[in-house]
């Protein structure tokens, strides 16, 4: 008998992608999709619950369809995907709660598969060039979705230490980036000006969608307790993306940056919270030595071609870049 | 753990180098021979993710197809942000005519400096802006034969500055930190701190050529970590290029700087004021001290740190005094 995997965030883009790759691998005998909205697309392959996973009706699911193996990746980055932050916030502390309440109710849940982000660390002047695994964050995240994701962290921890016998793996990705998913990054590569904060030039590293979604598959596969982070090798500095992309850019003074940025962007999906500025002042970088001696994953792309393959993806849709 | 016991099999190319190939190099000839060795490179490391001399390309262009590549992003960076084509065609290349003419400096040592391989730089800190590592950088890439790129530590400050947070990060530079220090001596690179800090290079004039307090020794225990040599750097001239005869506190604390200069020229002179004077300047790259005959742990021995800072320290002011003792006039 295969093994039941329950995919949390299903309606969305890399979940529903996820959901569907682990349907079509042939040791994985069945998909559970769970999100609040069903999905656009119907995802071959996969059973969908529509279930919110806020509310304890998750551990039922669970219990009835004997699951194995939980992948976690109902943690939302923008509050426009949400309807708002307060509802956002709910959907991604909240929910994350009542899942691992679900999880630890269900006897037959082996390991655990978390999509967290390197947004964990901060960013900030005194960071390292790059952060390993164990690093504390020098300047920890005080909102948004980073903060979010620390308080995830935290309570996945406290659940791997009440389950010891479950296999819990915090995956902490670089910005997903590709030829057709869209992210604040993504958006904010497209803008007509983009804007950039004088006197700095960050270190932006990438993971290509399709290998952040082996990255998922590795870790279900062959499960490892801890914390990995996972990237592309090596940086690519902001002004040097821009310049790729093509596009004008626009240098702002440090505290007129969000409100320039926003201007810039009325409607889209590009991201001037202060976590996100930070980021794009300062930048980030991941060692990812853990990810290729312990979870022996290795990326196809490094953080260039990721992001080449994003300007050629971005180019076939017309969406008017270089 | 007894020396003799290290007794290479073979020839080594470190014990031809000291003149001796018998069967049985004596206890201080086989440490020398250790000594020589350069460290190990991290067998985990990515090619790419520390740019090392020899990994940089060598491009032959115009600078027209060069500033058009430029414009096209088509360029590449390591890990810490190093941009070694801006750094050779654009930032060192600026700094030249105050190395060449207006300093008039002259580099001392640089068969101190290995050709490859990890060594830690420890220099003097003086001169109100960091002047003395921009030229201490350009000494060693101009006027070492291995045309090296120094890859500064500095204080956080440096990275959360608008430009020169940018600046640093693509002539090579990063956080003065345990980690940064440790990849990049594990890389092989050739690091350059300046231990005094703040305290160094805001430090009145009538202070001048007596160092002040060696930080923690963190960039002792890194060197030890790595088992790369330490080499004790004297620069003489910073000191003249801004005198620093006050310190308007207030100014600084509302600028949230650790001091604001008052000089002969600045801030009377206004921009004027900023133009350093043309002192004479030395710079000499001491006997390095190697960091692999102590055993393992040493790092995390207080003592074993505090000894060798002091050690690194005592060296560098002596050689201080002798080039001091050495120029003519502070403007000669």
């Amino acid at each position: 008998m295969g093994r039941t995997v329950l995919v949390t965030g299903v309606s969305r883009y890399l979940g529903g992608r996820m959901a569907a790759l682990l349907a079509a691998d042939p040791d994985i005998g069945s998909v559970i999709g769970v999100d609040v909205v069903a999905p656009e697309l119907t995802i071959p392959g996969i059973e969908f619950v529509r279930a919110d996973i806020r509310n304890p009706v998750i551990a039922k699911v669970m219990g009835e369809a004997a699951v194995d193996t939980v992948v976690h990746m109902g943690v939302i980055a923008t509050p426009r995907q949400a309807g708002g932050r307060s509802t956002m916030k709910e959907i991604n502390v909240i929910g994350t709660m009542q899942l691992l309440a679900a999880c630890q109710r269900t006897p037959g849940v082996r390991s655990l598969v978390v999509k967290s982000t390197a947004a964990v660390y901060g960013s900030g002047p005194k960071d390292p060039a790059k952060f390993t695994e164990d690093m504390e964050p020098k300047h920890a995240p005080s909102s948004g979705w980073a903060k979010d994701s620390v308080e995830v962290e935290t309570y996945v921890r406290g659940f791997a230490r009440r389950r010891p016998d479950v296999s819990v793996t915090t995956l902490r990705f670089a910005n997903f980036i590709g030829p057709t998913v869209q992210t604040a990054l993504t958006s904010y590569f497209t803008l007509p000006v983009v804007p950039t904060v004088l006197g700095f030039d960050p270190r932006l590293q990438f993971v290509h969608e399709d290998d952040g979604l082996e990255a998922i598959r590795a870790a279900v596969h062959s499960p490892h307790q801890g914390t990995f982070n996972i990237a592309g090798d090596g940086v690519i500095m902001l002004s040097q993306a821009i310049h790729r992309a093509g596009r004008p850019t626009i240098g702002v003074l440090g505290p007129l940056f969000p409100m320039v940025g926003r201007a810039l962007s009325p409607r889209g999906l590009a991201d001037f919270s202060q976590e996100s500025v930070r980021h794009l002042t300062y930048g980030r970088a991941l060692d990812t030595r853990a990810m290729r001696r312990v979870l022996e994953f290795e990326p196809e792309h490094t953080t260039e071609e990721a992001f080449v393959s994003f300007l050629a993806g971005a180019h076939r849709e017309g969406r008017d870049v270089a | 753990m007894p020396d003799a016991n290290i007794v290479p099999i073979g020839p080594s190319k470190a014990a031809r180098l000291v003149g001796n190939t018998g069967p049985q190099p004596s206890a201080p000839i086989a440490r020398r021979a250790r000594r020589a060795s350069t460290p190990a490179i991290d067998p985990e490391r990515i090619p790419g993710e520390v740019w090392t001399d020899d990994e940089i390309p060598d491009t032959e262009e115009g600078w027209l197809d060069f500033a058009r590549r430029r414009l096209s992003g088509d360029y590449r960076v390591d890990d810490f942000g190093f941009d070694p084509e801006l750094t050779d065609k654009v930032l060192l290349a600026l700094l030249r005519p105050l190395y060449r003419s207006w300093f008039r400096v002259e580099t001392t040592g640089l068969e101190n400096v290995p050709s490859q391989g990890a060594s830690l730089i420890v220099a003097n800190h003086s001169g109100v802006i960091a002047l003395d590592s921009a030229m201490a950088q350009l000494a060693l890439h101009d006027e070492h034969p291995a045309h090296r790129h120094l890859r500064m530590l500095g204080a956080n400050l440096v990275f959360q500055t608008p430009f020169m947070a940018e600046i640093a990060r693509k002539a090579g530079h990063t956080l003065a930190c345990h980690p940064d220090a440790e990849r990049l001596l594990a890389a092989g690179e050739l690091v350059g701190v300046w231990p005094e800090g703040f305290k160094g290079v805001g430090k009145p004039f009538s202070q001048r050529y007596k160092l002040q307090r060696f930080g923690r020794g963190g960039f002792v225990a890194a060197a030890l970590r790595t088992r790369s040599p330490i080499v004790p750097t004297a620069i003489v001239g910073a000191e003249e290029t801004y005198p620093m005869i006050g310190n308007a506190r207030t100014v600084a604390r509302i600028l949230g700087l650790p001091y604001f200069p008052i000089t002969p020229t600045f801030p009377w002179l206004g921009p004027l004021g900023m133009v350093p004077l043309p002192s004479k300047w030395l710079i000499h790259f001491g006997e390095p001290i190697p960091t692999d005959d102590y055993p393992e742990g040493s790092a995390d021995d207080p003592m074993v740190v505090f000894n060798l800072t002091d050690q690194v320290r005592e060296q560098i002011q002596q050689s201080l005094y002798r080039l001091l003792v050495k120029r003519p006039s502070a403007f000669g």
